[in-house]
């Protein structure tokens, strides 16, 4: 059987998914530093804000325990050669982080911890204050579970690093006002009730190019949440499982 | 940057959405998830019309081989119980996809209530039996047949969907006259029905022993699903089902395959001449049980006769002397 054919009504480039095959759990179990930092700089970039607010709301856990909590999560991650264990056909690695998260706060005697990281010195650079922030922004019902918990929050910090992403890519290439549509329609509020015609008279262009720019901006959306997914997790089939968990898509 | 729930599941949804930019459809909303991946309401801006949108969410070259082979295999089904494609390609993010006919309507295990009657179950299900006896005619497996897989329409038609799973059986046509049985050649690789997770694909309940095993398939394995759709159909019907009918749906979900019905053609007329009253192949009867059913189809007649017996011994036995 034939791959589709380009000769169609609609055509375009094919393969515009992410096809890179890089993963922290590769990076984590590297033996060259720079791959380990780098598995750690992506981890700590998604799960810090989601191991937080965790902490914090499931655990209970006052603003200064949880940051100390946090730290040390991070640091035992690297140190105890923690990724080295996860096994990708076992569970996810959001669900192992979560429950590596829950082993640390049961177990761990925080001044003896504290003493041996020498004390309060952070060796993460996390910014605690908007994630304390933030934390004031959801619901005040409890979530259903701990593992819905961390799944949700972690689906925010992922999509959240996307659209920093996205929008650094767009100045880059030009396209500022691709990402500024995105924004209006996807997640500033009441952008939504905006028709196609009044956003094309406020940003001075064809409704074509609404259309168009916004198409743009969601595909380009779309292939980096799906490349920072691959990024972090540890096989294919875990990472279409993340996608169809978090993306709410299957892709199998 | 910190995203609000409600900006979340708009993201969420932009992700899913098609890409259908510089394309001639335009996105109306989301009608379903499919096997594998979204069927979304689309309109065609070329004909004015509104038509579904299938797409799968991954370049992955044998999903695409695998959705075109289903755009090509429904492209061959002309027939009115099965929905009519439109269109097939590659949108600009590089996902696959198709177009068809909007069907609208409600699915079979969405329908079917205890306020329809027996009769009228059976009369959808006789339709469910034309096109996907119509399929195998034409060489064609469906393999997921199900009733959430059965669309009836406004006005009792009823449309067989989503041929993700059909297969083209060996080496093309299957001759409808001589009623032979093709199969998937086992050199196959599509014949062992496996994800890439070594999952076999279809539906529990629905599914031919042979399909559950991986095992190389024919028409048998959709009559199996047949049966079991006729089952679905009689499970809670007033009045309950008889024997005959539940030896029908056995026959048709048996475990050899070699002791179901040949083809679906030979399972709707078993239950044709279930409704009719005549002898079913599905269960032999005894003299007593053939007797009482001749009695119970030639009802009115035998009334007459009586009526007429009883008149004439009255007459007799009141006649002057």
């Amino acid at each position: 059987m034939q791959a589709l054919s380009e000769d169609t009504g609609i055509g375009g480039a094919r393969h515009q998914f992410p096809q890179t095959r890089w993963s922290v759990i590769e990076g984590a179990r590297s033996s060259q530093p720079e791959q380990r930092q780098r598995a750690l700089d992506v981890l700590v970039s998604a799960y810090w804000k989601p191991v937080y607010k965790y902490i914090r709301l499931h655990w209970g856990k006052p603003n200064e325990e949880a940051k100390d909590l946090t730290q040390d999560f991070f640091t035992r991650l690297i140190e105890k050669n923690l990724l080295d264990r996860f096994d990708p056909a076992k569970a996810r690695l959001r669900t192992y982080l979560r429950v590596c998260v829950d082993g640390l706060v049961m177990n761990t005697d925080k001044a003896m911890q504290r003493q041996k990281r020498g004390g309060d010195v952070a060796i993460l650079s996390l910014d605690f204050v908007s994630a304390e922030g933030e934390l004031l922004e959801l619901p005040i019902a409890a979530p259903a579970g701990p593992e819905e918990f961390f799944t949700k929050e972690f689906a925010r910090s992922l999509f959240g690093l996307a659209v920093d992403r996205l929008r650094n890519e767009c100045a880059t290439k030009g396209k500022s006002l691709h990402f500024q549509l995105l924004e209006l329609y996807d997640i500033d509020e009441g952008g939504k009730q905006l028709t196609y015609e009044e956003v094309s008279m406020r940003f001075g262009i064809k409704p074509t190019d609404v259309t168009n720019y916004l198409a743009y901006a969601r595909r380009e959306f779309r292939r980096i949440v799906l490349e920072e997914l691959r990024a972090m997790t540890g096989s294919e089939d875990e990472f279409q499982r993340e996608a169809q968990t978090l993306l709410g898509v299957r892709l199998s | 940057m910190f995203l609000s729930d409600s900006a979340l599941e708009r993201l969420r949804v932009a992700a899913d959405a098609p890409d259908l930019a510089g394309t001639r459809y335009r996105l109306l909303g989301k009608l379903g998830q499919g096997g594998m991946g979204g069927v979304f309401r689309v309109e065609d801006s070329t004909l004015e019309r509104e038509v579904a949108l299938k797409v799968i969410n991954v370049a992955d070259p044998s999903l695409s081989a695998r959705l075109l082979q289903e755009a090509r295999v429904i492209a061959k089904l002309e027939h009115p119980g099965i929905v009519p494609v439109h269109d097939a390609g590659t949108l600009p993010d590089g996902r696959p996809y198709y177009t068809m006919k909007r069907v609208q309507g409600n699915r079979l295990d969405e329908l079917v209530n205890d306020s329809v009657g027996i009769a009228d179950r059976l009369r959808m299900f006789f339709r469910i039996c034309e096109p996907v006896a119509f399929a195998h005619a034409h060489g064609v497996l469906h393999r997921d047949l199900k009733p959430a897989n059965i669309m009836i329409g406004p006005f009792g038609e009823v449309l067989v969907m989503d041929w993700g799973l059909s297969k083209l059986l060996a080496e093309g046509i299957a001759s409808a006259d001589n009623g032979s049985v093709a199969e998937e050649r086992a050199a196959d690789p599509a014949a062992v029905v496996a994800t890439s997770h070594g999952s076999v694909l279809g539906t529990p309940g629905y599914m031919a022993p042979e399909q559950r095993n991986g095992e190389t398939v024919n028409q048998r394995a959709d009559v199996y699903a047949l049966g079991s759709i006729l089952e679905f159909l009689l499970q809670d019907a007033q009045p309950r089902g008889p024997a005959r009918l539940a030896a029908i749906c056995r026959k048709a979900k048996a475990e050899d395959r070699d002791v179901r019905y040949a083809s679906v053609a030979d399972l709707a007329d078993d239950v044709a001449h279930f409704v009719d009253g005549l002898p079913v192949s599905a269960y032999p009867e005894s003299v007593f049980g053939r007797a009482w059913r001749w009695i119970a189809r030639n009802r009115t007649w035998i009334l007459l006769l009586l009526a007429y017996i009883v008149v004439r011994a009255l007459l007799i036995f009141f006649r002057p002397r």
